[in-house]
């Protein structure tokens, strides 16, 4: 039997999805996940839309002083609003989507481990950011107390209206979708290789959608609590987080950080992982130092989970433990820079080709180092103190989240769009995007650092015309519209591409992993033979079969499926 | 399948997470109380620990309905699954009592931080028990229908599995509330 090339074995029963019937139907009832993948990449689109146009008319306001454009009231639910948007409902659940349409390819897998929990996750994705956006509706409006819901403001006597109680709502039921999400993918990367892919041999993506599904497994249902706790005290009058009352505000923080930070790493360690399958196809070289890679991240994973007090240097706990999430977030700067060397080692000497996903991770890598410069600065708590609540704060975490998720983000969807639509996108939009989106992404934020140094704090609706505020502030707003202009370019492009884009084949960019070994789109049923798999690049062992990367592997038939 | 059983096992430890982040609550406001009800002056104890016991002794009996599936005995099956239903209920309905003399004492969730605390991690837990409830009716009700011929099942363990979780939870809870407050 060990000369059988492995297949995928049957499914018992035909699963439910892209069958003759392609209406909407086929869609809103699949479980197949590809089609669900898809709709999250749709959803978390719209949601981009939406939270960009929140971004633009708080970028407006603030173009000049004394600016009354839009109200306090209105101002406050904008970037409440904006933030709540960006990371709950594009940057997460795009990392979610894409993960739950890759990583069963790129194990060579038939579909997830629970196609049916996995449909669950993506409807209360959905149907939480629906909750959300329905507070716009209702006669009090938005939520608008910050993306991290402050208590005692979050609570009633302050917010008599019901935009935090939205807010908590359609987090929970998007957050249980996500927790959902999490413990799918676990399980499905954990029990459903094909044999031959071992631990030692999984793309670089799949480990880091591992370590960031375990930090999903294990924090969400903190801020669940924290959400369930809030909610009793708005429509209970249960007294959690009211000190008026003998609750805690320091208690809330504690709870939204303690899931907090992790969920910053939840945002940016997939957005690695697709970094890490861009840069060494376009260098045309192996990763370096690829257990370093795998390695780094679950560093990084569980480092994540004993920092969250770094974002509450102001509130005064005391010097030891200042002292001691000072360290520990200083030394979350070594696994990442281990990363950073890794990407840059594997460019080093390589035939680097600049198409549009290697242009999108090469930014990548400046901009978020950028971002973790200014971050290892404000680990430091006196800097903290003087740049806290800042523009300087803004700055940085647009650095880490545009700069580094969003830029990953933009060179996953170049690198595998090929394999979701069979067509490749326009290389001349796309650098039209890139450019625009690099030009206007560092005008916006590069000058919020000086801002914030000068003391301009973040969350005001205007401000004095202080000297240079105006002028500076301008620039940021003339690069939020370049922004805007880049995004309208990414949308044109994906409408043409879609149309009328070159034909792809199986493997356009000539890489290694298993979702390149099938058709673009691939089949319901995903692979009608799962190439073997003797090492990290499957696909190079089997167009060079006299230099594979483990020459003395074996061909493995039994595994995991057995 | 090893999915089913992974799946619960990690869905477990996700659980946990939230039972402590509850317990962490509880335990952050235990000596802050100042004015109004506390552990010590609205809860009784005996009546509590002795109901605490059903739930424990279902635990027992869920561990002989899945020896009985293994040795498909399809007859213990049904008694031990009914009996761990039963015991189940009468924890519950203790609770219930127990919920409703604090109301009648004007002791609800909105009293002061002790009312928030302590409604919000019994109710949980509470809630869990039921949610097992419901689990296990269906399994006694499958097996009634002739479903679950042993010697293995996956639905049998884990909704067995889950059972366990929900008691060891109560033994950390009716420590951390009954036994902190009166030892």
């Amino acid at each position: 039997m060990s000369s059988r090339i492995p297949i995928v074995p049957e499914s018992t029963e035909p699963l439910p999805g892209l069958g003759e019937n392609t209406g909407l139907l086929s869609w809103v009832a699949s479980i197949d996940h590809k089609q669900i993948g898809i709709m999250y990449l749709i959803g978390t689109l719209i949601y981009f839309v939406i939270g960009g146009l929140e971004a633009l008319m708080i970028r407006t306001q603030l173009a000049k002083p004394g600016s009354e454009l839009l109200s306090p009231e209105m101002y406050n639910q904008l970037f409440t609003m904006h933030g709540t948007t960006m990371i709950f409902f594009v940057v997460m659940p795009f990392l979610i989507g894409v993960g739950v349409y890759l990583v069963p390819l790129m194990i060579g897998a038939r579909d997830m481990a629970f196609p049916r929990l996995n449909a669950l996750s993506f409807w209360l994705f959905a149907f939480g950011g629906v909750l959300l956006y329905y507070s716009f509706f209702t006669q009090s409006g938005a939520p608008d107390v910050g993306w991290f819901a402050y208590a005692p403001l979050s609570e009633k006597p302050f917010s008599l209206n019901n935009g935090p109680t939205y807010w908590a709502l359609g987090l929970l039921v998007s957050g249980i979708g996500s927790l959902i999400s999490g413990l799918n993918n676990v399980v499905t990367i954990l029990t459903m290789r094909t044999p031959g892919m071992t631990m030692r041999r999984l793309p670089l993506f799949v480990w880091m959608m591992l370590v960031t599904s375990f930090l999903l497994v294990f924090v969400i249902p903190i801020i669940t609590s924290a959400f369930v706790m809030l909610l009793l005290d708005r429509l209970l009058g249960a007294t959690f987080f009211t000190p008026a009352f003998g609750g805690s505000a320091i208690l809330w923080q504690h709870f939204f950080w303690g899931f907090g930070h992790p969920e910053v790493y939840i945002l940016v360690l997939p957005a690695f992982g697709i970094v890490s399958e861009v840069i060494p196809v376009f260098s045309r070289k192996p990763i370096y130092g690829y257990e370093f890679v795998a390695g780094s991240t679950v560093a990084i994973g569980l480092l994540s989970l004993g920092v969250w007090a770094h974002h509450m240097f102001a509130v005064g706990l005391g010097n030891v433990a200042n002292a001691y999430f000072s360290l520990a977030s200083m030394l979350i700067a070594i696994p990442t820079g281990i990363k950073v060397l890794n990407w840059v080692s594997t460019m080093w000497g390589g035939r680097i080709n600049f198409a549009v996903p290697m242009l999108f991770a090469t930014a990548f890598i400046i901009e978020f180092v950028v971002g973790g410069l200014s971050g290892v600065a404000i680990a430091s708590v006196p800097i903290d103190w003087v740049v806290t609540d800042s523009y300087f704060i803004v700055a940085h975490f647009h650095y880490t989240i545009f700069g580094g998720s969003l830029f990953a983000i933009f060179a996953g969807v170049y690198y595998w769009f090929p394999k979701f639509t069979g067509r490749m996108m326009s290389e001349t939009l796309g650098k039209w995007h890139f450019w625009l989106t690099v030009v206007g992404f560092n005008m916006t934020f590069f000058i919020q650092h000086f801002l914030g140094v000068m003391g301009m704090p973040r969350r005001t609706y205007t401000y004095h015309d202080m000297p240079y505020w105006g002028s500076m502030n301008l620039i940021s707003t003339i690069g939020a519209f370049i922004i805007a202009l880049s995004v309208l370019v990414f949308i044109w492009n994906i409408i043409v591409s879609l149309r009328k884009g070159e034909p792809a084949g199986d493997n356009p960019w000539k890489a290694w992993t298993l979702e390149w070994a099938t058709t673009s789109p691939p089949p319901v049923y995903n692979f009608k033979l799962v190439p073997p798999v003797r090492g990290r690049r499957p696909l190079w062992d089997l167009a060079h079969p006299d230099s594979p990367d483990e020459p003395d592997a074996k061909i493995v038939t039994e595994g995991p499926n057995g | 399948m090893a999915n089913n059983r992974m799946m619960i096992k990690f869905f477990i430890a996700s659980e946990s997470i939230f039972f402590l982040m509850l317990i962490l609550a509880y335990v952050n406001f235990h000596n802050s109380v100042t004015t109004g009800p506390t552990a010590k002056s609205s809860l009784d104890p005996y009546v509590t620990g002795i109901f605490s016991l059903f739930l424990l002794a279902s635990s027992f009996t869920v561990w002989l309905a899945g020896k009985s599936l293994k040795n498909r005995n399809r007859s213990g099956l049904k008694l031990w699954l009914f009996a761990t239903i039963v015991l189940g209920a009468v924890f519950i309905f203790g609770q219930a009592r127990e919920w409703f003399g604090l109301f009648g004492r004007g002791i609800t969730i909105s009293s002061n931080v002790f009312g928030s605390t302590f409604f919000t991690l019994t109710g949980f837990h509470g809630f869990h028990v039921c949610v097992g409830l419901v689990m296990l009716s269906v399994l006694l009700g499958l097996t009634l229908a002739g479903d679950f011929k042993g010697p293995k099942s996956d639905a049998v363990e884990c909704v067995s599995l889950y059972w366990h979780f929900v008691d060891g939870v109560w033994i950390v809870v009716f420590s951390v509330i009954y036994l902190w407050a009166f030892l």
